[in-house]
């Protein structure tokens, strides 16, 4: 238990409308490094949802997220924020690269805002992760330079950038052609192997089936 | 992140180089308007100042008192409705009694200058021309110290009183009205009658045509003879070495002696509020100027913490905090700010030299040209810059708390 990268007992979320709406119910799952799971459903079923509750960017109205395993609900927005710097990588379907900054100073924007190192350290590091997926030509470019599958490689460099043992990503090849969304998968499993967790939220069956482990919901409520 | 933080916001501002010249124009423009304007109102404001110092003495102490002597009847019934009927006025020698005293008295005050003058109505008549005038008896010596007079000679001088009992000094226009000449012999016909010969010994042009019509100077002895007040001085007329403190001075000496003690502002209060009330138009339309160019950012800012809505949700769902993009869109404000100063201090420096060497001439003033008075005073870039700064820092703002308030979750739910 306490190996767990990634806990979640119970977790709810619902909407409070004139319509209230349940997002995600009483899900139970849990993540160990090297875990590389593929979160798998119905359009609206709620996966984004649930990705949002384990990347601590939402809260859940109950149950608990604990990540390393600690809890999660007490923290403050800010502590929260400083979790996700350190520990949690994002990547999104549409790859959200800031336009006006170099692949390269997209990658190193989370290590200067965590501030352990120089700028001039930061930037070495942001180069030498992009060259280790085969970016190191592209690394001064800006994004509307990057075809998709480049974007979306510099988008995995930027969640690994501040080195998180936890990776969490909705739909990252759902913008890509098949080519580019098998490199996308090669890159994840690679750092499963290496010891990362690894989420993937995904509606590509192909790529579920390959994945380590699947988690399906249905309606908001795991059903496997 | 301070370091970061800016890095963002001057992206920003590069990455849309149309709308950032457009803006740093009307910062700019803003900045060197409100330079230049407030330079020109006040150097103006000086400039009238001072004219309106040096036009007449810093305090003038007149035989005259603020209020009415307190007849017998009142002091006898204080607490009742007394009329008095028939009163007939002592006639009586006026003038300031035992005036040495009094000059001596306001002499002792520090930084003060004073001298006693006896004026009285004549008439100077010249080739069976007459005009009446003010005929001031001085002391010369002591009145060239303390009246712009002295300095305005255009021949002869005021110090010749002195040597010349009988002397007496004109002003230019006057002499002109007159045809009088240096040396012209003048005849000056007291209010009662009297009759004595004065040479005209200097002519003094101070530029304003009523004064150089209307006085003349001689000896303060020859005064008291002519008009029988032996002895007598009707006003004492103070300089100081700071014009501002002549209010404070001026109810000093007044609480002290009781006779009437007018310091210049007090004399020209109707001017001095209309002085204010251009001061307050001026800063009104300058500001408006600043203004303007401060809705700019803010629109921009606007803009683009809208268009942004995804760019500042990735950076929150990464870990920035709402605190960092409020700072990084304030610094985006404030960097508009500090070109708009940078660039608009210089231009309106070029405005103001410009304006400064343009040279005017004004009807009524005579012939020579005259220069716009313009303020070089640092406080003047001072304000212009700070004023700037304020405005653009309080543009940015609330955009910068809109950024800081975007809901990461909201924005990637619905951006695909
Ligand atoms: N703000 C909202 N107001 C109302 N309903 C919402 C809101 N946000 C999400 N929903 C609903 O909640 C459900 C879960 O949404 P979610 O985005 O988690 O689904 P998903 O599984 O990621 O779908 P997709 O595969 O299309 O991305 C959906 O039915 C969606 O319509
Ligand atoms: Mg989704």
């Amino acid at each position: 238990m306490s190996e767990a990268v990634l806990r979640a007992v119970d977790v709810t979320r619902r909407l409070r409308g004139d319509v209230p709406v349940t997002l995600v119910d009483s899900a139970t799952m849990e993540a160990a490094p090297g875990d590389f799971i593929a979160i798998t459903g119905p359009s609206g079923s709620g996966k984004s949802s649930l990705l949002y509750l384990l990347g601590l960017l939402d809260r859940p109205d109950g149950g608990e997220v604990f990540l390393q395993g600690e809890p999660t609900s007490g923290l403050s927005d800010s502590q929260r924020a400083a979790l996700r710097l350190a520990r949690i990588g994002f990547v999104f379907q549409s790859y959200f690269l800031l336009p006006e900054f170099t692949a390269a100073e997209n990658v190193a924007m989370p290590i200067r805002r965590l501030g352990r190192v120089t700028g001039d350290a930061a930037m070495a590091r942001a180069a030498a992760l992009l060259a280790s997926l085969g970016l190191a030509d592209q690394a001064r470019r800006f994004p509307r330079q990057l075809s998709g599958g480049q974007s979306q490689r510099v988008a995995i460099a930027r969640a690994l950038a501040n080195d998180p043992p936890l990776l969490l990503a909705d739909e990252p090849t759902g913008n890509l052609d098949s080519r580019a969304s098998a490199l996308v998968f090669e890159i994840f499993e690679r750092l499963a192997k290496e010891g990362r967790t690894v989420v993937v939220v995904t509606h590509d069956m192909d790529f579920a089936r390959r994945a380590g482990r699947n988690v399906r919901i249905v309606d908001g409520r795991i059903t496997d | 992140m301070f370091r970061l933080a800016v890095d963002i916001a001057f992206r920003h501002l590069v990455a849309h180089p149309r709308q950032t010249i457009a803006l740093l124009l009307g910062t700019v423009i803003g900045v060197s308007m409100f330079l230049t304007i407030s330079a020109l109102t006040r150097g103006s404001e000086g400039e009238f100042i001072r004219r309106l110092v040096d036009s007449a003495p810093h305090i003038t102490i007149s035989d005259e008192f603020r209020r009415p002597r307190v007849q017998p009847a009142d002091l006898a019934h204080p607490a009742g409705a007394v009329e008095v009927r028939h009163v007939k006025p002592v006639t009586e020698t006026r003038g300031i009694r035992g005036y040495a005293q009094v000059l001596d008295f306001v002499r002792r005050q520090p930084g003060v200058k004073a001298t006693a003058v006896l004026v009285g109505q004549a008439l100077i008549t010249f080739a069976g021309k007459e005009f009446a005038v003010a005929l001031n008896g001085i002391t010369p010596k002591e009145f060239e110290a303390i009246s712009i007079v002295g300095e305005d000679m255009k021949q002869g001088s005021l110090d010749a009183l002195a040597a010349n009992p009988n002397g007496i000094v004109i002003g230019a226009e006057l002499a002109k009205t007159l045809s009088l000449h240096l040396g012209n012999a003048v005849n000056v016909v007291a209010t009662n009658g009297q009759v004595r010969t004065f040479r005209i010994v200097g002519v003094f042009r101070t530029g304003q045509v009523n004064y150089d019509t209307s006085q003349t100077f001689v000896q303060i002895k020859r005064v008291q003879a002519l008009m029988n007040r032996p002895s007598r001085a009707n006003s004492i007329v103070v300089q100081l070495d700071d014009p501002m403190q002549a209010r404070t001075i001026a109810e000093r000496i007044e609480a002290q002696i009781g006779y009437k003690s007018l310091s210049w502002q007090e004399m020209s209060e109707n001017l001095l509020a209309t002085l204010a009330t251009r001061n307050v138009a001026s800063y009104t339309i300058i500001s408006a100027v600043l203004l303007v160019a401060a809705f700019g950012i803010y629109n921009l800012l606007s803009t683009v913490v809208g268009e942004k809505q995804r760019d500042i949700a990735i950076l929150k769902a990464m870990g920035f905090l709402g605190r960092d993009l409020e700072l990084a869109f304030v610094l985006e404000g404030l960097l508009l700010g500090l070109a708009g100063v940078a660039f608009g201090i210089p231009l309106g420096m070029f405005f103001m030299y410009l304006l400064g060497d343009l040279k005017l001439t004004v009807p009524g003033m005579g012939d020579e040209p005259i220069s716009i008075p313009l303020d070089w005073g640092l406080d003047q870039f001072l304000l212009a810059g700070g004023f700037a700064l304020v405005a653009s820092l309080a543009a940015a703002y609330l955009p910068a708390r809109r950024a800081a308030r975007v809901e990461p979750v909201a924005i990637l739910r619905g951006a695909v």
